[in-house]
């Protein structure tokens, strides 16, 4: 008798019957449980081989990544043509901007990062004097970007474009439209029936009416309006108009935090004699606003990606400096590569304020878990 | 009523404070700087190079008019315009000359207020096909698939020409260029339709364009000029000159390399000297032009047939219409005199 005998309760664990566990074992497990299985398998990595190879070899390995003509690429190598990127890749990200005054765009977009740290991170050292640059940066950046002062050359707006254009865009359009959707919320629920009334026309106004008429309207119909030979720049209108519409998705969205707080909050405030300012700035919105963060987050992003639409009124963001690329008799036709680029760049952009997003959540969650 | 009132003086004003303002030329030169409204791009009429500096036939003609008033034809401050803003952005005086390969129609004259002032490029609507069709005529095309953007004269112009030529088809219907030539190349329809000029810059945007070609039948009648605001004659006459001088400089062999030599000279021909600036021109003060406006035009931008053949020709577009009258083509240049 070669078993030893146990006593109950103290027999070792075995080791798990070979070909069930690691590697191997997942494999027989998850993809060759069964004939049909087995098959289908076989035909994926088939498959997925002859695409990968196809998509690897069309970005990287049979790429051109410099030459002077789409013609000139098609000569070396048929894959994808990076030349029209990498030719233009300062068209993509400064737009018209002169080149000897890049380096005021590159500044103010690497400060932009230290202005809004303080924001975004309430945990950074030396918090309280980042702050004071915050609240000054935005001349800063309109200084260094438009001219004109200083000693700096004036640059007409109609030379922005590409990624900076964007970048003004959605920054500009997303800082002014939180503060303008917050009061905006507290307005729709205020029992001033003046403010309550015109908050609720304005934010209904502004979510009934597509953003490309309002685009429209600030490129065609406010010039009826204004006295000939006003220089109102185009841009500012259409800062403006992305902020109103914006705004009224956030005033919604905040509104919806407001009233997800239980009543009881409102009750304790008002047990303990807060005044209604005291009460909105440390119980409704601190509460409101953490709720929603990821809508708010979400207007954003659609907010972000909404700036593609000025190309309908003639100004050159990423894409329309894509179209004129491909309009280049050198270039045409290679619409698929400049199309994927600009999707890359809103996809990290994207990308990276819904992390911040997440990041956020859960740093502010207090929930009892 | 007093709605009515209010918003007449209002109108009122706002022209009367346009009236008083100084002359559009004067506008001109107290900026120092041309501004161009273009097309957001269109290869051979609008495009930015890699340095980012805008080059075609369009913007030919913006330099054209920069050299002739401002002596420099790099002074122009370019704004681009989709075909929605481009005549609000022309009545609300974010330039002074439209030059986007705009079509000349009656409504667009009138209605709008506009003044076109000649027409740069005959342009009318074409069909594309693969020339693996076999196909030499439109009038072959009986039964074929055609890729048509909806709701665009040219899907009307398509209509009655095969109605006309009692000729069968199938349309095709589509929103936009993009997907139109990704049809086509998909050979989802047999035939494209649309200006000929945009069939040749897409054909040229194919991977092997001499395997298509543009019929021969032109349906349509799009005549292409920049156009300038209303109530500034001066200002009109100055660039529908600059257009016609260019036309003139090729009719008299004129070109950029040898402008400067003519125009030192005393030639035979006095047109030649009245061009370019050797003997007066009549009226050329009430412009407001110096003697050399021509020689600036075409020392720095070129003849017409110079622009037309640096920017259309590599779209393998030919003269056609488009040569001078004595060449068998439609541009017919009154006499300078």
């Amino acid at each position: 008798m070669s078993e030893k005998i146990y006593k109950p309760g103290s027999y070792p664990d075995l080791p798990p019957p070979p070909g069930t566990v690691g590697l191997y074992g997942w494999i027989r497990q998850n993809l060759f449980s069964s004939i049909s299985n087995s098959s289908l398998t076989i035909i994926s990595v088939v498959l997925l081989y002859y695409l990968i190879d196809g998509i690897i070899g069309w970005f990287f390995l049979n790429a051109v990544f410099d030459a002077e003509s789409k013609i000139a690429c098609r000569k070396i190598d048929d894959g994808a043509c990076w030349a029209v990127i990498t030719r233009r890749v300062g068209q993509f990200v400064y737009g018209f901007y002169p080149e000897a005054e890049r380096w005021r765009i590159d500044i103010t977009f690497l400060t932009m990062f230290l202005a809004f740290a303080p924001l975004l991170y309430p945990d950074i050292p030396k918090r309280k004097w980042l702050l004071y640059f915050s609240a000054f940066y935005p001349f800063f950046a309109f200084v260094l970007i438009m001219g004109g002062y200083f000693g700096l050359q004036k640059i007409e707006y109609s030379l922005f474009g590409g990624f900076m254009l964007t970048v003004i865009l959605g920054v500009c359009g997303i800082v002014c439209s939180l503060p303008l959707g917050i009061l905006l919320a507290l307005g729709r629920q205020s029992n001033l029936t003046v403010v309550k009334t015109l908050s609720v026309c304005f934010i209904e106004f502004m979510r009934g009416v597509p953003l490309i008429t309002l685009l429209f309207v600030a490129s065609s119909m406010l010039n009826y309006f204004l006295p000939p030979g006003t220089n109102f720049s185009i841009l500012v209108r259409v800062i403006i108009m992305f902020t109103f519409f914006s705004a009224a998705y956030i005033a919604e969205v905040i509104r919806g935090g407001i009233q997800a707080i239980p009543k009881g909050q409102y009750e304790a405030a008002d047990a303990l004699g807060m005044n209604y300012w005291q009460k909105t700035r440390f119980i409704t919105l601190p509460q409101a606003l953490k709720i929603s963060i990821p809508g708010i987050v979400n207007t954003f992003i659609g907010l972000y990606k909404d700036t593609t639409l000025v190309v309908v009124i003639g100004l050159l963001d990423p894409l329309g400096i894509g179209r004129a690329a491909l309009a280049d008799t050198k270039w045409n036709g290679l619409s698929t590569e400049t199309y994927l680029f600009v999707a890359l760049f809103f996809f990290v952009s994207c990308f990276a304020m819904s992390r911040y997003s997440l990041w956020l959540e859960n740093k502010l969650n207090t929930d009892k878990k | 009523m007093k709605t009515k009132m209010l918003l007449a003086g209002v109108t009122a004003g706002v022209m009367f404070a346009g009236s008083v303002l100084a002359s559009t030329l004067d506008d001109v030169r107290a900026r120092g700087k041309l501004n161009c409204i273009i097309n957001t791009g269109l290869a051979g009429f609008a495009a930015p190079d890699d340095k980012g500096n805008w080059t075609g036939f369009d913007v030919d003609f913006c330099r054209a008019v920069a050299a002739a008033t401002l002596g420099d034809a790099d002074k122009v401050n370019y704004t681009t315009a989709t075909g929605k803003t481009r005549f609000t952005k022309l009545a609300a005086g974010e330039g002074e000359i439209l030059s986007r390969n705009t079509t000349w129609t009656f409504s667009r004259d009138v209605d709008l207020s506009q003044t076109f002032i000649g027409v740069n490029y005959y342009d009318g609507q074409g069909f594309m096909v693969p020339k693996s069709l076999g196909v030499k005529s439109a009038k072959g095309l009986d039964g074929a698939s055609v890729c048509i953007q909806t709701g665009t004269t040219t899907e009307l112009n398509l209509a009655e020409y095969f109605k006309g030529n009692n000729i069968k088809y199938n349309p095709v219907p589509i929103e936009t260029n993009a997907e139109a030539q990704e049809l086509y190349k998909a050979g989802r329809c047999d035939v494209y339709t649309t200006d000929a000029s945009g069939l040749y810059a897409t054909m040229m945007s194919f991977d092997n364009p001499s395997d298509h070609m543009v019929l021969p039948e032109i349906v349509s009648k799009e005549p292409l000029g920049p156009v300038v605001r209303h109530g500034d004659d001066q200002w009109a006459d100055i660039v529908s000159w600059v257009l016609r001088a260019m036309m003139a400089a090729e009719e008299k062999g004129i070109t950029s390399k040898n402008v400067k030599e003519l125009a030192a000279k005393d030639n035979k021909d006095k047109e030649i000297n009245r061009l370019l600036g050797k003997d007066p021109l009549q009226g050329l003060s009430k412009l407001g032009l110096s003697a050399d406006w021509a020689v600036n035009v075409i020392s720095q931008v070129g003849n017409y047939q110079e622009s037309f053949e640096k920017h259309l020709f590599p779209l393998t577009i030919k003269r056609g219409m488009n040569a001078l009258y004595r060449d068998g083509g439609l541009h017919y240049i009154p006499p300078i005199k």
